[in-house]
């Protein structure tokens, strides 16, 4: 009888003993797989959403700071129109000679009565008339300042401004919308937290997916440990398993969020309303929702590599 | 060759294979089911493992293929303290063993080709080089026409044979077979010690657990290694740790 070639090749099964080669599938992936990719799926699509909000409504708040940074709005409050309309006027010659007020317009009477016009109607500012006449609306002066404006510089601008026009009240633009800004950052925080949250999610399925996969499999890992797999190449099975399921999610989910993304800017852009149009995504915001699917099959692929080689540190 | 497995092979002294010293093992708080186990196993012996059922055979052969720690006691393997190996280090000894279980063990959704290929694919042989000496171990024992089966499709004496080939496909310094020929006809049962004792001849220590007393007969230059609830006979002292000057390589 003679020896199989097999043992006739001690060199090369020496030559090689120790390697880290390929790994046929040792583990078969209908058992891996099950709903660990729609479940990646819909994280990511969670993810990649809140992601977008999250952006679209920093770049919101950018704009809309942006726009009114330095932007102060003077109101002459005095009911006689005579009187309110020579205020107006010396103010506007005042702030013209005033150290960092950069520009300075008032706002005309027709844009105001269009302002008013839905609380009082087509007549109800400049000619307009209750039964005791007419509703007596403020003149706006409309002005940019150079520098940041803190309280006291806004409180020396109106002691200023009263020395020639008592009825000025002088408000930063940007103190209105400070609830807005409120808002909106309140939101940011909120769509972090989303993610952050969403991501613990799809680790503790992933861990669950992963230790079911262990237990399903246990019999095959002690085969492949007693023959003398090492702890790294058994992780690497279920990690190849995972990540190829975390890379199916992660597209379908991307995919879906994409759609999602697109209809919800059409519908804010047919607004057409300022505050909103700032919102729009850049390149470098798309490339940050790109990352969002890559961090999940990395946190994906981690967390089962870190779920298998802790479990297999129990195995002698 | 790996730095770890490097590091496992150096300190592989030219004589002694396995060392057991005084070892004891018991499961839990449970009753010894080995006590004072002492023997040497040589490169190159073949032994017989037997012992009524419940002597200890099974847990023996688990502390020689390293799925198992002793109670106590002192285990060398290819020069290392296999106790106080570090775990890391362990798959690197394991990768010079051959284990035949006696339930098989073969990996369910595996082709018979895939279950022999296993133990070198894990060591890293290239899909190249592999395919020609699995084909051929797969053809030697009988099974070149069912490399595409799958276990559940093969009968017992049939994957009985993948599993002798998957144990003996990287030519292992130790083979340890548990009742190898139990499901298989006498022919195949001859056959297949034909082959342990071909591994044997080229360098192969062989540790074969039976109760079949026919088959010790076959191999007539063996050493027989019998266990009695948990203690291991050796009347001739052939066994015996520290093996005696005047035997070196074991009595014969």
């Amino acid at each position: 009888m003679s020896e199989p070639r097999a043992l006739r090749l001690t060199d090369l099964f020496a030559r090689h003993l120790g390697g880290e080669g390929q790994q046929a599938d040792i583990v078969p992936q209908s058992r891996l797989s099950g709903p660990i990719p729609w479940v990646i799926a819909i994280m990511v699509a969670l993810m990649v959403i809140a992601a977008a909000g999250g952006l679209a409504l920093r770049n919101t708040g950018r704009a809309a700071a942006s726009e009114l940074s330095g932007g102060i709005t003077v109101q002459i409050v005095e009911a006689r129109p005579e009187e309110r309309d020579r205020q107006a006027r010396s103010a506007l010659a005042a702030m013209a000679g005033m150290p960092g007020v950069t520009g300075a317009q008032l706002v005309p009477q027709t844009e105001l009565d269009a302002l008013v016009e839905p609380w009082l109607g087509s007549a109800g500012g400049s000619a307009g008339v209750t039964e005791g006449g007419a509703v007596p609306v403020p003149a706006l002066i409309d002005a940019q300042v150079a520098g940041r404006l803190s309280a006291d510089r806004l409180a020396q601008l109106q002691a200023a401004l009263r020395q020639t026009a008592p009825g000025a009240r002088v408000d930063a633009q940007s103190t209105w919308l400070a609830p807005v800004f409120g808002a909106i950052a309140s939101l940011q925080w909120l769509s972090l937290a989303l993610i952050v949250f969403l991501a613990l999610a799809t680790g503790a399925a992933v861990l669950l997916a992963a230790r079911t996969a262990l237990g399903n499999n246990r019999a095959t890992i002690e085969i492949v440990h007693l023959l003398g797999g090492t702890d790294a190449q058994i992780a690497r099975i279920f990690q190849r398993s995972i990540a190829r399921d975390a890379i199916g999610g992660a597209l379908a989910g991307s995919g879906a969020a994409l759609v999602v993304i697109l209809l919800l800017g059409r519908s804010f852009a047919a607004l057409q309303a300022g505050i909103i149009t700032g919102g729009v995504l850049s390149v470098s915001d798309w490339a940050m929702l790109v990352l969002v699917p890559a961090a999940a099959v990395v946190l994906a692929t981690v967390t089962a590599r870190w779920t298998v080689i802790g479990a297999l540190k129990g195995m002698l | 060759m790996s730095e770890l497995d490097g590091a496992a092979r150096a300190q592989a002294p030219a004589t002694e294979i396995v060392q057991f010293d005084n070892v004891g093992l018991r499961y839990g708080t449970d009753r010894e089911v080995l006590s004072d186990v002492s023997f040497t196993l040589f490169p190159g012996s073949f032994y017989f493992l037997t012992g009524a059922s419940g002597a200890g055979k099974t847990s023996l052969l688990k502390l020689l293929y390293l799925a198992q720690r002793p109670s106590r006691g002192a285990i060398r393997m290819f020069g290392s303290d296999a106790i106080t190996t570090p775990r890391e280090m362990l798959p690197m000894l394991r990768r010079r063993l051959g284990v035949v279980f006696q339930d098989f063990r073969l990996v369910p959704h595996l082709s018979a080709y895939d279950n022999v290929a296993l133990p070198l694919r894990v060591a890293g042989v290239s899909e190249r080089e592999l395919a020609g000496p699995v084909t051929d171990m797969l053809e030697w024992v009988g099974l070149a026409d069912r490399m595409a089966a799958r276990p559940a499709t093969l009968s017992g004496g049939e994957q009985q044979r993948v599993a002798i080939a998957r144990a003996v496909i990287g030519r292992p310094d130790l083979l340890v077979a548990d009742e190898p020929t139990g499901n298989v006809d006498p022919d195949m049962a001859i056959k297949l010690l034909r082959l342990f004792e071909a591994l044997n001849r080229l360098g192969t220590t062989v540790v074969v657990a039976t109760h079949d007393v026919h088959l010790l007969r076959k191999v007539p230059d063996s050493l027989i290694m019998r266990l009695d609830k948990g203690r291991l006979a050796d009347p001739t002292g052939a066994l015996r740790y520290p093996p005696r000057p005047s035997v070196p390589g074991g009595a014969r």
